[in-house]
């Protein structure tokens, strides 16, 4: 699930929450796209819980130098 | 000797001239001029004439081509046309065709900015078609911009503020100056081989002639070729630059440029929230209804005293071998009766019967039974049958 992008994973569950809430999936079906949703939006979460925000400056040596940043 | 003139036809005429007068030297002029006869028509073309003191020229334009006009020419306004010569063969007449159409007395930055837009639309590089989509979620933004303005500044601000654990990579360029362009080209380049899936390139507010480096036609086409989505914010809520044109979208501030880019952390954290606890709800819903019905199965008779159901069926077939001796009794009765009466009938029908009851038969010689006395004459034998035994007799007279 490494490759996969934010909004590909939150289509993705967006979709099983429909066919969950509009199907008529079986309980098994039903439990292995819960099963499947729960991850998902573990790993949405794990994206969006990135708490420090990272700002680099490209140098012209084509070098990139880090910046902290600190509320302001 | 005689000449021949051999006449053309008009249209033949018509061709020969139209050929002569669109040659390359027609394909591309700028004509200053007053403009006369204006008139918008109801399909959106604009038909006019240009004329100064001596002449007078027809000319059409459009209506693709006057949608982006930004002002409404009326008659008497000077301007400069571009555009071809061409002829309208129905009448026989030449006219202008208008590409783009100018205020005269705008600066030579107006024109070629005018000019190079022109250019690139016709070539597509501003087709709706050609914009990419922005990631929901970029994982690392670009900005391409000065890094000592307000731009950067306030593009930092917001993005952080909106989405406290956002990735920047910034690419240090000029923004203003003779060598912005070429500077912000390769920002560009530099940007394409990073993993930023975003790019904002822009500077803050300035005067038309400060976003000059923006209208720079490399610059365009750079953004044009552009692998990564590119969000152009030069800072002018009004004037656009051709970068605006060409870029997949258009901010109108670097501060917008950022509110575009990036989604509200909260917003998303509490979209998949949500969606988690649907589903969670939903599945623990799906459990109960199935819990339900099978405890509703489970409480069927059947189920709930297997003995009952069996004593039951054992009961109905008892009731149902008990039925069958009935019906079999009760058939023989009815034929055993059926029987007795089909006797009692042969019986009264019976000739047996009748002699009981003290007639008799009375029969010739040949058997055959008498019923009227001319069958036989005096002196014949008749056999008389009684109930019991017969007479063999002569007949001695008859009577009618």
């Amino acid at each position: 699930m490494s490759e996969l992008k934010f909004e590909e994973a939150l289509a993705r569950l967006e979709e099983i929450v429909r066919n969950l809430e509009q199907g008529e999936a079986a309980l098994d079906e039903a439990l292995v796209l819960f099963e499947e949703g729960v991850k998902l939006a573990r790993f949405c979460n794990q994206q969006l819980d990135q708490a420090q925000a990272k700002i680099e400056i490209m140098m012209n040596d084509g070098k990139i130098e880090t910046f902290e940043v600190s509320e302001t | 000797m005689r000449i021949l003139l051999q006449p053309l036809s008009v249209s033949e005429l018509t061709k020969q001239i139209t050929l002569a007068l669109t040659g390359p030297e027609f394909q591309s002029v700028a004509v200053a001029g007053e403009i006369s006869n204006f008139l918008h028509h109801r399909s959106g073309h604009m038909y006019f004439s240009l004329r100064d003191a001596q002449s007078r020229i027809k000319a059409v334009m459009f209506r693709g081509r006057n949608q982006r006009l930004g002002f409404v020419p009326k008659n008497g306004d000077t301007l400069v046309a571009m555009g071809s010569i061409g002829v309208y063969e129905p009448n026989g007449e030449y006219q202008l065709y208008v590409d783009l159409l100018l205020p005269l007395g705008m600066g030579d930055f107006h024109l070629a900015f005018e000019q190079l837009k022109d250019k690139l639309d016709k070539e597509g590089l501003f087709d709706a078609a050609r914009k990419r989509s922005l990631p929901v979620l970029p994982r690392r933004v670009g900005v391409i911009t000065s890094p000592s303005g307000a731009a950067i500044r306030d593009i930092l601000h917001v993005l952080t503020r909106r989405y406290p654990g956002v990735q920047v990579l910034v690419f240090p360029a000029l923004v203003q100056g003779e060598g912005a362009p070429a500077s912000l080209i390769q920002a560009l380049a530099a940007a394409q081989e990073t993993n930023v899936d975003v790019i904002i390139i822009g500077r803050g507010g300035g005067s038309f002639e400060d976003l000059v480096a923006f209208n720079d036609e490399g610059l365009a086409r750079a953004i044009a070729g552009s692998t990564i989505p590119v969000v152009s914010a030069c800072g002018h809520e009004t004037d656009f630059t051709i970068a605006d044109f060409v870029a997949d979208l258009r901010a109108p501030t670097p501060s917008a440029a950022a509110e575009i880019v990036v989604p509200l952390q909260e917003e998303l954290i509490a979209n998949v929230a949500s969606l988690q606890s649907r589903m969670v709800s939903f599945v623990q819903r799906k459990i109960q209804a199935d819990r339900r019905y099978v405890r509703n199965l489970s409480q069927r008779p059947v189920l709930l005293r297997p003995e009952h159901h069996l004593n039951q069926q054992r009961q109905r077939l008892d009731e149902l071998v008990t039925g069958l001796g009935r019906y079999e009794r009760h058939g023989v009765f009815v034929k055993r009766e059926k029987l007795a009466g089909l006797v009692g009938k042969l019986e009264t029908l019976s000739p047996l019967a009748t002699l009981g009851r003290g007639y008799s038969i009375c029969q010739n010689e040949r058997g055959q039974i008498l019923r009227q006395s001319h069958q036989v004459v005096p002196g014949d034998v008749v056999n008389v049958t009684l109930q019991e035994g017969s007479l063999s007799c002569i007949v001695e007279g008859r009577r009618t």
